[in-house]
């Protein structure tokens, strides 16, 4: 063994290359060119949306926002479906996740004991359903069986369990709680409620904020379930509304004669859009830097075998 | 026999009473769904029910594979999740590799924040976003091309030559950075003596990267691989249809838009079973794949799924 380890993640200073000059050149090049992709058109948008309708219209914004005006935000809010929109988005989000963390955390304790009898047949019971499962169809039919279409219910009983948020938080007790913990407990005569409720919980809290967040988000991003289940409008989720708005909705330039009018109309249309995608992107954009290592855990979490 | 079973389970029973909703749960959402699979070999109706409906073999499947969009529609779906697993594929890879040899910590952080953005950003904005960018006559590309060729150019999205390029580079876009993270977390544990090793050797960094750090990722490669190619056949419903329109049909016409068009699309004929059918074809097709790439990979590597 070398007398002289340095260690990996204190990088000395020492004088480099030619040849890892031109590597980290290109590299820091490729790197900043990707980053720059991805941040540009989010930017754009941004800017767009703090501009003048016309402005948008005449395309004059390239990076940062011409003529600065919130017209389009003020036209958002006068809009009461983005309210109705936001306030069940929130519903949705709010009650989903709570009930995806606890049948999550229900379902991922029994299956993470050695012990449990028959463990294998219901792992597989649960995993199998991420290989296969009955369709768009048979799964609309159940779901009219169970009288729950155009109810708050679909939007929360549907996906409880994601199987794979399951397998991580499994993976996650079986690695984080040891045996001895529940031995010297049942020793003490704790049974497995209240082991559950002392201390798996508890020690869980790192994997129940990883899944939390990835069920919340998954809530507020979805459409599926709403645009298949709702047929009522009242119970729309905001990224239904914003599918209507932003996808189906396009104004026929060809029905307006005056072309001055066709344009003023167009860029009144986009501004709306623009800030329509500010305001239902923000929230998640603004709170994910501070949540995004709980990602990075479960993504962790997620590789290793439990 | 049942004093043996009762033996082996009655100490547990506290563990079963965690399992009894999340086993109604998947019972009701995912098993009674496959039960309701029986309607693609019968003539469902209504009134008479899953159960009721009377028996008509494979004819719904033979009327599938004789349509005459099968063939088109089976081709869309291949052309698109193919190009989408290629392309996409060796994004993340790279991505990880060079972000793993920068040595600003703070620089790295950022370039992760950034490009980790727009996994967050819901399918509906996404595809928004693309619309509104890439308008012939208000979007970024419609402006850009206007000033480069004085005129208008054709709409993108009602080209069914371009769908695929769009529908796979925004995917690109989006994921690229937040894929990088298993990448990202595999690298962190290469032992920095090797490295050590490697300079005293005189390799450079771009010969490190090549020879440890590359090596090092391949078993996460080749069990990212198998995850992608066995779910060729499960490429989603939601951008698609969020993308398609009546111009760029014949190149966006999917297995799972046609399920739901056939099924419970406006204007269909709800046929049911006729959907059902497709959609199983689909999932049997997928379930197949996974189960075929997962025996390869165990036979040629020790890499495998279950």
């Amino acid at each position: 063994m070398s007398t002289k380890t340095i260690a990996h993640d204190k990088p000395v200073k020492v004088k480099r290359s030619t040849d890892d000059k031109i590597f980290f050149a290109i590299s820091g090049v490729i790197i900043g060119f990707l980053t720059l992709i991805v941040l540009y058109p989010l930017i754009y948008i941004l800017s767009c949306s703090f501009s003048s309708a016309n402005a948008v219209s005449t395309g004059q914004v390239v990076l940062w926002p011409v003529d600065l005006s919130v017209m389009g935000y003020e036209k958002v809010f006068e809009n009461a479906r983005v309210w109705t929109g936001y306030k069940n988005t929130i519903i949705y989000t709010v009650l989903g996740t709570l009930v995806n963390v606890f049948m999550t955390l229900i379902c991922a304790y029994p299956l993470a004991r050695k012990k449990l009898p028959y463990k294998g047949f219901f792992t597989f019971l649960f995993t199998f359903t991420m290989l296969f499962g009955g369709g768009m169809i048979p799964t609309y039919l159940v779901m009219r069986n169970l009288k729950i279409l155009n109810s708050i219910w679909v939007m929360i009983l549907p996906g409880a369990i994601g199987v794979s948020q399951m397998i991580v938080t499994r993976t996650f007790i079986v690695n984080t709680i040891p045996d001895e913990l529940l031995e010297a407990a049942q020793i003490d005569g704790c049974n497995d409620f209240r082991f559950f409720g002392q201390f798996v919980l508890p020690l869980s809290k790192a994997v129940i904020a990883v899944i939390a967040m990835q069920y919340a988000i998954g809530h507020w991003n979805s459409y599926m379930s709403a645009f298949i289940y709702l047929t009522n409008a009242k119970m729309y989720p905001l990224q239904l509304y914003l599918r209507e708005i932003l996808i189906m909705s396009k104004i026929d330039l060809a029905e307006i004669a005056d072309p001055e009018a066709a344009i003023a109309m167009q860029g009144m249309a986009d501004l709306l859009k623009y800030s329509l995608i500010v305001v239902a992107t923000a929230p998640i954009l603004c709170v994910y830097p501070f949540i995004q290592k709980y990602f990075v855990k479960g993504v962790m979490i997620g590789s290793l075998k439990g | 026999m049942l004093a043996k079973f009762r033996k082996k389970v009655a100490p547990y029973w506290q563990l079963y009473v965690f399992l009894i909703l999340p086993v109604a749960y998947i019972l009701i959402f995912a098993y009674w769904p496959m039960f309701g699979l029986q309607i693609a070999f019968k003539k469902f109706t209504i009134v008479k029910g899953v159960w009721g409906s009377p028996w008509v073999g494979f004819k719904n499947f033979t009327k599938f594979f004789n349509a005459y969009q099968f063939e088109s529609v089976l081709t869309n779906t291949l052309t698109l999740s193919l190009y989408s697993i290629f392309a996409a594929f060796p994004f993340p890879i790279i991505f990880a590799l060079l972000l793993n040899t920068v040595e600003n910590l703070r620089w790295k952080k950022t370039v992760q924040t950034i490009t980790y953005m727009p996994h967050f950003i819901s399918t509906v904005v996404l595809v928004g976003m693309l619309m509104q960018i890439f308008h012939p006559m208000v979007g970024l590309y419609g402006k850009a091309m206007q000033t480069i060729n004085g005129e208008m150019p054709a709409d993108l999205f009602a080209n069914p030559n371009a769908f695929p390029h769009l529908y796979v580079w925004s995917g690109v876009w989006q994921q690229f950075g937040y894929n990088s993270i298993i990448y990202v977390a595999a690298l962190t544990s290469v032992s920095g003596e090797l490295h050590e090793a490697a300079e005293v050797d005189g390799a450079n960094r771009w010969q490190r990267v090549l020879h440890i750090d590359f090596p090092a990722l391949l078993p996460t490669i080749v069990i990212m691989l198998i995850l992608r190619t066995g779910s060729v056949m499960s490429i989603g419903f939601e951008k698609t249809y969020l993308m398609q329109n009546s111009l760029n049909l014949s190149s966006s016409e999917i297995i799972s838009t046609f399920v739901y068009k056939k099924g419970l699309g406006a204007g269909s004929a709800n046929d049911y079973s006729y959907s059902t059918a497709i959609g199983m074809f689909n999932s049997v097709v997928n379930l197949i794949l996974i189960s075929v790439v997962n025996w390869i990979s165990r036979r040629v590597g020790d890499t495998s799924l279950w």
